[in-house]
């Protein structure tokens, strides 16, 4: 009996050995230590180089005060979960973080972020920041929770070299959805080996599927995902299988890369380090942060690129009004809802969002500014040959719906377009699949058909 | 004479055993500690948190309230449930139970009939793939199996098709990595279990004209299904739990055609921020666990009889 007792106990022991991988990280608890947390890769140095030169800044403005830089190498989806571990706990939960534009409202329902509106007011330079871009903090009850660092929006960036060998005219400019086809196909016709429009698909590219593909073709039919005045999700609509429909088209006839490549999570990095520059693949849909992988010091440095490449509005799908479609998310700087002192932490916030701080890294990581006094500095404005064309789009561009649903409604769609481009499911049971999914997380009362 | 010095004594005999008992384990104290901390805790807070509605972000991650047997019922609803289980199944068969383990005899019985430089460079070769750190090896089996991966870059050098393995066949692709990553350990339980298989008792086989298979069959595996019956239960154990090897490869695509319950669990509890549903999932497996275990534990006692 008792043999058996310690065989259970030694069973539980291993079954928990599997399932226990994360380990907590060590508390800090000195007065005026400031924690700041934020996401640095390898073709993402742009906010290390800001942190660290805020960090100089404001350790020679505050004697005695430390600024600890904790950067989590991670992509988005991965920096997100380690950052909510980590604001779960007083112990571990930073003072200062970087947060993605979409997760602000959910995290302030969580209770994890600083109502800033009373340090907001004693602080001159936030009259400098663009009021669209100010909304992007905003939480539920209206208060302002995170200030932005910068925006972005998505466009078609196309290679002119591969047009042009195809004998599409240049600058191109597509009025409707039929145009890129068209087009896709004229360069398919002339040259086999060449990609010649592609648009993520998949959840292997996570959230780029949704902002560099489908939203673009969804928000251009005249549908929308959430009914944000009504609250709900919007079903059933035409404008959703349509969407599909078109990502079905452009894989089906190989106008796209390949299925296997789409789900190969690495799939940006050939986009942008090997298919645009070699000239084997005539456009994707990107966003306006493109420049930084290809400027000098990017991860992808193409010294051609602002000759080679052009950009253009995505059309919408018959070339109704407005005549183009954007996306745009962006990232904030916000304050841990416990930190000890938040007049010190704030302090850093503004440091770091200063202006030459935000010039410095807008132009680094090809950021569309949000402070005014940033956009008119003649340095931003020349820091690559796109920052007009792409800061133009703001005017039609669409916002994701910030809401504590949203990242699972975002991995249903994602896999609705994976069964459509793999040949799983049709374009239209694929968005029954989604409907029935939706339902599911939100529940019906939460949903609308249209 | 023996009289009274057996009752001189049997006070402290009578104390003795007791004490002795107790601080017998005491060394293990520590131990056990560790274990209830770290591992029956976090059990016990996954259990609690299975019937919570939990959360990453959002209105729950502040006060988490008891929702009784919600995530279960949502899980039984799931229709990534059933195929999770049926891949894990078939993962766990497959480069477990199958793979590992018979591959890990077979190189066992094998390399004690080989020369010593073969066994000695076959040993090191299989344990290679164990002593890398599980990301190093989950990192070196997508670049074998990627698309223009070094598996490929051999079949076209052959003249063979080159399909794409992490898409086409998911499946074979991660049950051949863990397969490749895990035989290492069969083969040392099963070396020293064969070393411990008196030579006496194969030589009287022998004698008896009992041919190769026949001494393995009867005699060879009966004296070591002691060993086999530990190895199953903690190779079992131990691929149920893969993570990183799949998530590194396919992340459980495409199409949730890789997505065993490990990977559904993390998915749940961190990509979506539902941990109370992520927990279920993982109660789920960690009770799939305890099923094994307590299997295996029977075979065992069965076999030390």
């Amino acid at each position: 009996m008792r043999r058996q007792a310690y065989g259970i106990m030694s069973l539980i022991a291993a079954a928990a050995m599997a399932l226990t991988a994360c380990s907590p990280a060590a508390p800090q608890s000195e007065n005026k230590t400031l924690k700041v947390v934020y996401q640095k890769t390898d073709s993402f140095s742009a906010l290390d180089t800001l942190f660290q030169s805020a960090k100089k800044e404001f350790e020679a403005a505050h004697q005695g005060v430390t600024v600890a830089l904790e950067p989590i190498q991670a992509n988005d989806d991965d920096y997100g979960t380690k950052l909510a571990l980590a604001l779960r706990s007083p112990s571990t939960a930073p003072d200062i973080f970087y947060e993605d534009t979409f997760k602000v409202r959910s995290d302030v329902d969580a209770g994890y972020l600083l109502k800033l509106d009373p340090h907001l007011e004693g602080w001159k330079d936030w009259d400098s920041f663009d009021d669209g871009a100010k909304a992007a903090g905003l939480g539920d009850d209206g208060g302002t929770y995170a200030v932005p660092l910068g925006t972005d929006t998505r466009a078609i960036w196309y290679n002119k070299k591969v047009f042009a060998a195809a004998g599409v005219s240049v600058p191109w400019e597509p009025r409707t959805w039929q145009d890129i086809l068209d087009t896709a196909r004229k360069i398919k016709a002339s040259n086999p080996a060449v990609v010649p429009f592609n648009m993520y698909a998949g959840k292997a590219t996570g959230e780029g599927t949704v902002m560099q593909s489908f939203y673009e073709l969804l928000y251009g039919t005249g549908s929308e995902l959430y009914d944000a005045g009504a609250k709900k999700w919007v079903l059933g609509s035409q404008g959703f299988t349509d969407s599909l429909a078109f990502l079905k088209t452009l894989y089906d006839e190989k106008l796209a890369v390949s299925p296997a490549e789409a789900l190969d999570s690495n799939v940006w990095k050939k986009v942008f380090g090997e298919w645009l520059p070699q000239g084997k693949m005539g456009a994707t849909v990107e966003g306006s942060y493109t420049p930084s992988f290809w400027q000098k010091g990017g991860s992808y440095e193409w010294p051609e690129y602002g000759q080679d490449m052009g950009v253009t509005a995505f059309p919408t799908q018959n070339g109704q009004a407005p005549g183009g479609v954007s996306m745009s998310g962006g990232w904030t700087l916000a304050l841990g809802a416990g930190t000890k002192d938040p007049g010190l932490a704030f302090d850093f916030l503004a440091t770091a969002l200063n202006q030459k701080n935000s010039l410095a890294f807008n132009i680094a990581s090809s950021q569309i500014a949000v402070r005014k006094d940033v956009a008119a500095d003649s340095g931003y404005q020349a820091a690559n040959p796109f920052v007009k064309d792409v800061s133009k789009l703001v005017a039609v561009t669409h916002y994701r719906p910030a809401t504590a649903d949203y990242p699972r409604i975002s991995a249903a769609v994602q896999e609705a377009t994976e069964a459509v481009i793999t040949g799983a499911r049709s374009p239209e049971q694929a968005a029954a699949d989604y409907d029935t999914a939706v339902k599911s997380i939100v529940g019906d009362a939460k949903t609308v058909a249209k | 004479m023996a009289a009274p010095t057996a009752q001189r004594l049997r006070p402290v005999n009578r104390r003795s055993p007791l004490l002795r008992r107790h601080a017998r384990l005491l060394p293990v104290l520590p131990a056990v500690l560790l274990l209830l901390v770290f591992l029956v805790g976090p059990v016990l807070w996954a259990f609690h948190a299975s019937f919570t509605n939990a959360a990453l972000t959002g209105r729950n991650a502040r006060s988490p309230g008891w929702v009784g047997f919600e995530n279960y019922q949502r899980l039984v609803a799931d229709p990534v449930l059933p195929l999770s289980l049926l891949l894990t199944i078939i993962f766990v068969g497959g480069s477990a139970i199958l793979g590992q383990n018979l591959l890990g005899l077979a190189i066992a019985i094998l390399m004690r009939r080989a020369r010593r430089a073969v066994a000695a460079v076959v040993g090191t070769a299989v344990v290679a793939a164990w002593v890398l750190p599980e990301i190093v090896a989950a990192f070196a089996a997508y670049a074998y199996f990627s698309r223009d991966g070094t598996l490929n870059q051999v079949l076209a050098g052959l003249g063979l098709g080159q399909p794409d393995w992490l898409y086409s066949f998911p499946m074979v692709a991660i049950m051949l990595a863990n397969i490749w990553r895990g035989t290492a350990f069969s083969m040392l339980v099963y070396r020293a279990a064969l070393d411990d298989v008196p030579g006496e008792v194969t030589e009287a086989a022998l004698m008896d004209g009992a041919g190769g298979w026949q001494r393995l069959a009867y005699i060879t595996l009966p004296m070591i299904r002691g060993s086999i019956a530990t190895n199953l239960m903690l190779i079992t154990l131990q691929t149920l739990a893969v993570f990183t090897l799949i998530w590194v490869m396919t992340a459980g695509g495409p199409a949730n055609a890789s997505t065993t319950l490990p990977v559904l669990a993390y998915q749940e509890a961190f990509k979506f921020g539902d941990i109370g549903y992520g927990t279920a999932v993982a109660s789920v497996l960690i009770l799939i666990g305890l099923v094994f275990g307590a299997a295996y534990v029977r075979l065992l006692r069965e076999s030390e009889r």
